[in-house]
């Protein structure tokens, strides 16, 4: 009785900061999309607005590429080092490796993206051979235009793929060893156990970063502002969605058309998790 | 122009990881959902016409914001006054065109409170957006007599004045002259370019006699205000509160152009901002010439490459053998704001007035030319006495600052951010500026309409 009292305690405790600092101001947000700057109803014209703004088509396909990169590189790097981390277990070296994987994102996130400033500026990286070799001589060779999707998956894996490895690991930790005994008596190699065995009963879990990863790519925000901030304004700092979104508050003091973005964003997030879920079997007992 | 001039070379990138973002724009919009239940939106009682209703004066501490630079000052006051109680926030003046004063005063005038009573910023067009907001208090109708005002260089405070209604007071001036190393040129025979024909003609001397020595630097966001203005290139010429008139492709902007694309081709033209780790590495001690505002002595000669005495010199800026003069651009030289929030008015304008005209700060710490003449003199007469330059620095200054091309206005937009966004990250790829000139203008020209602004073309 008193343990499921606590229970709900606990609970409420975070039921309330979701609705203090997630639902309020999500529906507030969503109030401010529909409405003008008197607080009329104004249909869908914040939509247009924001949809017909010079900077938007070119936010979404920058935000479509990263989306991209890192999307893919996340599922390919994250289950491919998990399977290796998993290999190695037996040989003692799986505990330096995880702490080493997760040091990265361990780091705040400001500070992580202040570490890749000074390894992407050849002046003062400590890899300046590498982006010698690459052909790169100053910071603002290195950020050009066209390597931003690839330098931002770069910063994001850096800073968050150690954790999702953790994460991995942990549930590959979880497949029986029966099930692993069998599959090595009927013959299968370290391969098609990866392939056949462990991968499958990872889907869940490869499912469940690919919608937080997606949702958190979406929002791009801080690794272009700062390197916008950086390179002073070279990198572009309405890169991305958000960025354009906090341009129209704070730019152009249009409050109305930044909330119509950040529900776009909130949309597409919900639809694709949707997706993912639907096709996933996400729900399904197992 | 909201963004922009970077006053003193402050590098202040900050904020926090991508999530961030989001808690940030929830954090602020779970600030606006307590504000609005003050009635939202509203502000002070200003707005643009200068009926200005001073709040209820309550006097209390003095709220102070000032960037890293102007700590000195804040702290002088302080010192000499110790009756006067003061808050002195340090934040990051605007640089770069962080926007942080604006998007805070948006904010606050959401809660109805919190707004500071005098503010420092390193941007000069401030008043675009503080003066529709009722920030900013009116000065010269009763705040500040007719008499000080009087002392400011001539059109130093136009970037404040809206509807012949002053808004704000210019900190420093940044009117653009040429620096130069007078040992230098004299061990190579060289003389100081009057012309940009010659100053071209030089660039391309050096190119093949002294090759890796520079003659400017073309990789900054200022480049624009630095060539571009003095060619009196009508890229931003705001015609009206909220009318700009943008033309990148006349001749006054395609010779500035070709002479930029010719030294770049050959060089002599940095494609590094002066403010980079690797321009201080590489090229810092490898500066012949440059062209830039009055503040890079002291900022950047003596400040960040700790320049050797005697070596920096300063000729007024080429002029063009067509053009009759020679003309200057400008580079940042910040603001004061006085808010029309404040409830210690007369606290403020003592101090506003103080740390604008003193001679104890603005001539003896300032690292900028003071917009206050008198202060400027004596800022001069400091500068001679510091035995760093080589001859007289204060003619070719003082020229200059009467040499500003008036036809350059300070608008809403960044053309700092603009010019870097649109120019530079292709100047790198290869392009020439000859070759983006209507890109640049398209850039412009889409930027003032977001803002906007009625573009004529």
């Amino acid at each position: 009785m008193w343990s499921g009292r606590a229970g709900y305690g606990f609970v409420a405790a975070y039921t309330v900061l979701l609705i203090a600092f997630g639902l309020v101001p999500t529906g507030y947000a969503v109030y401010f999309a529909f409405t003008d700057g008197g607080g009329t109803f104004s249909g869908l014209s914040n939509f247009s607005t924001a949809v017909s703004d010079f900077r938007f088509t070119p936010a979404v396909e920058h935000v479509a590429l990263y989306l991209l990169w890192w999307l893919v590189s996340l599922v390919v790097l994250v289950v491919g080092l998990a399977l290796l981390l998993h290999r190695l277990a037996s040989r003692g070296v799986s505990r330096a490796l995880r702490f080493l994987y997760y040091v990265p994102g361990a780091l705040a996130g400001a500070a992580s993206v202040m570490v890749w400033l000074f390894v992407l500026d050849p002046t003062v990286s400590p890899v300046a051979f590498l982006l010698r070799a690459f052909g790169y001589h100053t910071f603002g060779e290195v950020i050009a235009p066209g390597h931003l999707p690839i330098l931002f998956t770069l910063i994001a894996f850096w800073t968050g793929a150690g954790g999702w490895i953790v994460v991995m690991y942990g549930a590959l930790n979880n497949i029986s060893q029966d099930v692993l005994e069998a599959a090595r008596i009927d013959g299968a190699g370290a391969w098609q156990t990866a392939w056949r065995i462990q991968i499958p009963l990872l889907r869940k879990w490869i499912v469940y970063m690919l919608i937080l990863a997606f949702a958190g790519g979406t929002q791009l925000f801080v690794e272009p502002q700062l390197l916008s901030q950086a390179s002073v304004g070279v990198a572009g700092r309405d890169y991305s969605l958000n960025q354009l979104a906090y341009d129209f508050a704070f730019q152009n003091n249009d409050v109305n058309t930044a909330a119509a973005v950040s529900v776009e964003l909130l949309l597409v997030g919900l639809v694709v998790a949707g997706v993912f879920v639907a096709r996933s079997g996400f729900f399904d007992a197992d | 122009m909201t963004a922009k001039v970077r006053a003193v070379g402050v590098h202040t990138p900050g904020g926090t990881r991508r999530r961030a973002g989001l808690l940030a724009t929830a954090g602020a919009l779970a600030l606006v959902t307590v504000g609005a239940c003050g009635g939202g939106g509203g502000s002070g009682g200003n707005g643009s016409h200068g009926d200005f209703h001073p709040v209820k004066q309550t006097g209390g501490a003095l709220t102070v914001w000032v960037d890293a630079s102007r700590m000195d000052a804040a702290k002088l006051y302080q010192k000499q006054h110790p009756d006067v109680k003061m808050n002195i926030v340090s934040y990051d003046g605007d640089a770069n065109g962080s926007n942080y004063l604006r998007t805070k005063v948006s904010l606050f005038d959401r809660t109805r409170k919190g707004w500071p009573d005098v503010v420092f910023s390193s941007q000069n067009n401030e008043t675009t957006w503080a003066v529709d907001a009722g920030f900013t208090a009116p000065l010269n109708k009763g705040l500040i007599p007719e008499s000080t005002l009087s002392g400011w260089a001539k059109g130093a405070n136009t970037p404040c004045t809206v509807n012949g209604t002053l808004y704000c007071l210019r900190n420093d001036l940044a009117q653009t002259v040429l620096w130069y190393n007078a040992p230098l040129m004299k061990q190579w025979g060289y003389q100081v370019p009057q012309t940009w024909e010659q100053y071209q003609a030089l660039g391309q001397k050096v190119a093949t006699e002294h090759p890796g020595y520079l003659v400017g630097s073309g990789g900054d966001t200022w480049a624009p205000e630095l060539y571009m203005w003095p060619s009196k290139c009508g890229a931003n010429q705001i015609t009206g509160p909220k009318a700009v008139t943008v033309n990148t492709t006349s001749a006054e902007c395609t010779r500035m152009a070709s002479l930029l694309d010719t030294l770049i081709k050959n060089k002599t033209m940095s494609m590094s901002s002066v403010f980079s780790s690797d321009f201080d590495k590489n090229q810092a001690a490898k500066i012949l010439m440059m062209p830039g505002p009055s503040w890079f002595g002291g900022a950047l000669f003596q400040g960040t490459f700790k320049t050797p005495a005697h070596q920096i010199a300063v000729a007024p800026m080429p002029k063009w053998s067509a053009d009759p003069g020679s003309t200057a651009g400008n580079v940042g030289g910040g603001t004061w704001l006085l808010s029309a929030h404040s409830a210690n008015l007369k606290a403020a304008t003592a101090f506003l007035t103080w740390v604008t005209t003193s001679d104890d700060y603005q001539a003896k710490l300032a690292p900028g030319y003071p917009a206050y003449t008198s202060a400027a003199k004596s800022w001069l007469a400091k500068q001679a006495a510091s035995d760093f330059f080589a001859g007289d620095i204060s003619s070719p200054m003082q020229a200059a600052a009467n040499e500003v091309w008036p036809g350059w206005g300070y608008g809403q937009f960044s053309q700092e951010a603009v010019w870097a966004a649109t120019v530079t990250p292709k100047l790198t790829a290869g392009k020439t500026i000859a070759s983006l000139l209507p890109a640049w203008q398209s850039a412009i020209a889409n930027y003032a309409r977001a803002a906007g602004y009625k573009v004529t073309q």
